[in-house]
C-alpha cells in the first residue's frame, strides 16, 4: 500500500533547545502511524535524504529528517553546509543525541503518531543511529553502513567520531544493520566485531552484508548504488519497522 | 567508502565563488564520495573562508590521478620561482 503524503520544511527544538531545520514527511491519513527519525549521511541534508523521508511516509510512517548542520550553515546549499561542518570536525555526539531526541519528540507530539519511534541513519548517520539507540529510549534502530561504531579512527582523521561499541549494553531497542561486503568503513571484520558484542550483550539484532556492494549502496544518484542490495535492504527495513513500530 | 579523513590547511590567497572574489583562509582536503564527479571516490578540496559563511567556498572534486598531477604541477611551478 502506498499512502498519499505531505512533506514540508519545519523548525523543531533540537539539542539545548536550539531551533533547527527539519524535513517532515507524513501520510495524510488519520493514523496511527509509527515514526522514523532519518539521520542524514556525512554529505548532509540533501535531496537523496529527503527522498528517503518521503519513501517512509509513502509506506505509512511519519518521517522526520533533522538538518544536523543547521547551526554551522543555516540556509546554505547542502554541499556547502557539509563542507562547513566537515571543516569544523563534524557533529558532536552529545548534540546529535539532543537533535534526534528533539525530532523523536516532535513526531510523538503529532496527533497521528502511535507513540513508537525508530532511527535510521546512513554513512556517518549509521553510527549516529546506534549512538541514539544507546542514549535514548527508542523502539527500533537501523544502522546503514555506519563506520567507527567499532574500530579506531585513523590518526589525524579530523572528525570527532570515536568508537561506540562500549555502549552496546545500553542499546534500548532491536537493531537492524545493513552493510556492504566491499566496504572498508566499516569493514566486514568490524561488522563481525559489532555483531559479537551485540550477541554477548544479549541484544536483539539482525545483520545483513551484501556481496558486491560497498559503502552508500542505497544512494541512487551515486555510482556506489547497488540495485540488488538496495532493493533487498528496503525490504528488510520495512519488515523490521512493521515488526517493531506497529 | 566514507574515509572521514580530513586534512586542514591554513592558507592565504583569494578564490572566486558564486558571488565573486573573496579572501581565503583555509582549505580542507579529503578523499571521499563526490557530490558531482561521476566516480565513487575523489580527492576533494574545499577552499574556504569560514568567517564569511559556508557559501564562501570554492570546491573541486578530482580523480586521484588528476589530483597527483595537479600536486606535482603546483610543486614544480612553485619550485621554479624559489
Amino acid at each position: 500500500m502506498s499512502y498519499d503524503l505531505k512533506a514540508e520544511t519545519i523548525s523543531i527544538s533540537g539539542h539545548g533547545g536550539d531551533r533547527i531545520e527539519a524535513y517532515l514527511a507524513q501520510p495524510l491519513g488519520a493514523g496511527p502511524y509509527g515514526g522514523v527519525v532519518v539521520i542524514h549521511h556525512l554529505p548532509g541534508y540533501d535531496e537523496g535524504m529527503k527522498e528517503k523521508a518521503r519513501r517512509f511516509a509513502a509506506a505509512g510512517y511519519i518521517a522526520c529528517l533533522p538538518n544536523l548542520y543547521s547551526r554551522e550553515a543555516p540556509g546554505a546549499d547542502p554541499d556547502d553546509a557539509a563542507a562547513a561542518a566537515r571543516a569544523q570536525g563534524g557533529v558532536p555526539d552529545e548534540r546529535l543525541v539532543g537533535d534526534v531526541d528533539g525530532a523523536a519528540k516532535h513526531i510523538k507530539s503529532l496527533s497521528t503518531a502511535n507513540g513508537k519511534v525508530a532511527t535510521i541513519g546512513y554513512c556517518s548517520g549509521g553510527r549516529q543511529s546506534f549512538l541514539a539507540a544507546c542514549s535514548l529510549k527508542l523502539d527500533a534502530a537501523v544502522d546503514c553502513y555506519g563506520a567507527f561504531v567499532v574500530g579506531t579512527p585513523p590518526e589525524g582523521m579530523g572528525l570527532r567520531a570515536t568508537p561506540l561499541v562500549h555502549m552496546v549494553k545500553d542499546l534500548s531497542c532491536p537493531l537492524l544493520g545493513l552493510f556492504g561486503a566491499d566496504d572498508q568503513h566499516p569493514s566486514p571484520a568490524e561488522v563481525a566485531e559489532l555483531e559479537m558484542a551485540l550477541s554477548e550483550a544479549g541484544k536483539t539484532y539482525e545483520f545483513h552484508t551484501y556481496p558486491g556492494a560497498s559503502h552508500a549502496f542505497f544512494e541512487v544518484s551515486r555510482p556506489s548504488y547497488r540495485h540488488d542490495a538496495a532493493t533487498d535492504g528496503w525490504e528488510k527495513i520495512f519488515a523490521f519497522f512493521s515488526q517493531y513500530l506497529s | 567508502m566514507c574515509t572521514y579523513e580530513t586534512q586542514r590547511v591554513e592558507l592565504s590567497g583569494s578564490g572566486k565563488g558564486p558571488s565573486g572574489w573573496f579572501p581565503l583562509s583555509a582549505a580542507t582536503v579529503y578523499f571521499d564520495h563526490p557530490v558531482h564527479a561521476p566516480t565513487e571516490h575523489t580527492l576533494n578540496i574545499d577552499f574556504l573562508n569560514p568567517g564569511l559563511g559556508p557559501g564562501s567556498r570554492v570546491a573541486v572534486e578530482l580523480d586521484p590521478g588528476s589530483a597527483c598531477a595537479l600536486a606535482e604541477a603546483i610543486l614544480a611551478m612553485v619550485g621554479k620561482q624559489e
